[in-house]
């Protein structure tokens, strides 16, 4: 059983075979998001704390960090963004950006036990970023790609997932530690981009034995009603084995068939989560409680 | 389709047949576009005619469905699948005839550092589409690879695209490296790619940023149409 153990100030969170499925809220990335972007870089923090809130009211267990804005101090602002939404919620964070210094200055901000986002497989990233992971005690999102590219063989990512965790070993990282992330390409491009993912999946799991994660939205770019396509793209992945994924927790919709995914792989023993979550709400001022002590009196 | 559907293309006359060839271009139907391209030859029309007439004016009407969100990506790479079926009737055609009525050459390419490239090979099919001979370097590109291919096919364009911020602001070392050998006035530079902004594209001495595929092709045609002559390749 693979466990990655996750922490705030206050708080653990599980990615782990056996454990509900952990959604990593997207939303604080100003890719694609012009407002954000420029509020962030004008050192205006109001939204990123509000999508930080609202994401966690939504179930996201953690949250993705992103402040990669051309011509900005990245470090910087992904450092604030981190004490900022550190101040207002007690999920765990994914410190995501492709710069070294933005993840040192992040890991130096943060509180507690950061997923560091990430590393590919090519040599001169993974001898960068792995010393930083160490030193921090945290873990690290692995991407299945290195110097040649993204391979179409899913054997091809296998080894360099397998790479990675064998080079994390060398730095003494656990491969618990180490979150596999196997890529999810577009499906309106590529056809058995579903496919060659629930093969991968599968395989870290049980020959690695390997967390996952991916930024699971990727898989529907270009096509209409993308969330129709997300939201059954999910409880496949979970049926595949995945145990977590970078998605957007504002879709109800999305929560509910992640949430479905744990129930139906019994990850959710006794449904306790899903009645909690989707019980029928009670009447005002009416509480179970209550209610059964009425009876008995 | 039901069987009434079922006619000859060699039963259409001219005007039709073109007609057919930019419906079918827009359907992705292969075989359908390369026969139809066939028999406008047989017919004795000039090779630029049939790209011009049949397949650019049919591909503008999917990049500006595209652009719209009326078609979406799997859709429009099937149309740039039954465009390449018909081009590759006409390319060696084009390439022995004397009058040349291409836009000239487009050359794409991803950055060093990323491989990443469907935006990409979008921008190209629609590039290719509006008229251009588009040279695709492929994705991970140093700069050596640009400047050799600008050397090579004297370009009118040169596309870059990156979808990572790391490898973004490598657009700018191929924008000062043609500066130094002072390839710049001949060649006219764009770029684009998901982190990309107008600022960052100002920022490296590039303003032609397109902010997607459907919207570069158009900046790269109005670039040649804004050159005063429709052969503007050197």
């Amino acid at each position: 059983m693979s466990s990655t153990t996750l922490s705030s100030a206050s708080k653990e969170v599980t990615i782990g075979f056996g454990h509900p499925f952990v959604m990593i809220g997207e939303r604080i990335n100003p890719t694609g998001r012009k407002i954000l972007a420029a509020e962030m870089k004008e050192g205006n923090y109001s939204r990123v704390v509000s999508d930080a809130i609202a994401q966690v009211e939504a179930g996201a267990q953690m949250l993705d960090l992103n402040a990669g804005i051309p011509l900005a101090d990245e470090p910087a602002i992904l450092a604030e963004s981190i004490r900022r939404v550190q101040a207002v919620v007690d999920v765990p964070i994914s410190i995501d950006s492709s710069i070294i210094e933005a993840l040192e200055a992040g890991l130096e901000a943060y509180q507690g036990r950061a997923l560091v986002n990430s590393t590919t497989g090519e040599t001169e990233v993974l001898e960068r970023v792995l010393p930083l992971v160490k030193k921090h005690d945290a873990a690290v999102v692995a991407i299945s790609n290195d110097e040649t590219g993204i391979s179409e063989d899913p054997n091809e990512r296998f080894k360099v997932a397998k790479k990675i965790v064998e080079h994390a070993a060398d730095y003494g990282i656990k491969p618990e530690d180490v979150v596999v992330d196997p890529l999810v390409m577009p499906i309106g491009a590529i056809s058995q981009a579903g496919i060659q993912v629930f093969e991968l999946v599968r395989r870290l799991r049980r020959e690695l034995k390997v967390n996952t994660t991916c930024g699971a939205s990727n898989v529907s770019f270009g096509l209409p009603q993308r969330s129709g396509i997300n939201n059954a793209f999910l409880p496949m992945l979970i049926a595949a084995g995945m145990t977590s994924a970078i998605v957007n927790p504002l879709h109800p919709e999305l929560v509910q068939a992640i949430r479905a995914g744990d129930v139906l792989t019994g990850v959710d023993d006794g449904c306790t989560s899903w009645i909690s979550a989707y019980k029928e709400q009670l009447k005002e001022g009416e509480n179970p409680r209550e209610r059964r002590r009425r009876r008995r009196a | 389709m039901s069987e009434e559907d079922d006619f000859d293309l060699n039963d259409l006359d001219d005007k039709e047949l073109v007609e057919q060839i930019q419906d079918d271009l827009y359907d992705g139907l292969d075989s359908e576009v390369t026969e139809g391209t066939e028999i406008l030859l047989s017919r004795g029309w000039d090779a630029n005619d049939v790209l011009g007439d049949a397949l650019v004016a049919g591909m503008k009407i999917v990049g500006i469905d595209f652009r719209d969100g009326i078609l979406f990506v799997p859709e429009v790479l099937k149309c740039a699948g039954a465009m390449k079926g018909g081009m590759s009737i006409l390319r060696p055609i084009l390439a022995e005839s004397a009058e040349d009525t291409s836009l000239g050459k487009f050359v794409i390419g991803t950055v060093k550092g990323d491989i990443h490239d469907i935006g990409k090979n979008l921008v190209g099919m629609m590039c290719e589409g509006a008229g251009f001979e588009v040279i695709d370097l492929g994705i991970n590109n140093p700069v050596e690879n640009y400047l050799e291919a600008v050397d090579t096919h004297e370009p009118v364009i040169l596309g870059m695209s990156a979808l990572l911020t790391t490898t973004m602001p490598y657009m700018g070392v191929v924008v000062e490296e043609m500066e130094k050998r002072g390839l710049r006035k001949d060649v006219h530079i764009m770029c684009g790619g998901a982190p990309l902004n107008q600022e960052f594209a100002d920022s490296i001495g590039v303003p032609a940023y397109g902010r997607d595929a459907a919207r570069s092709a158009e900046m790269a045609e109005e670039h040649v149409r804004g050159l005063g002559k429709k052969r503007a390749h050197r």
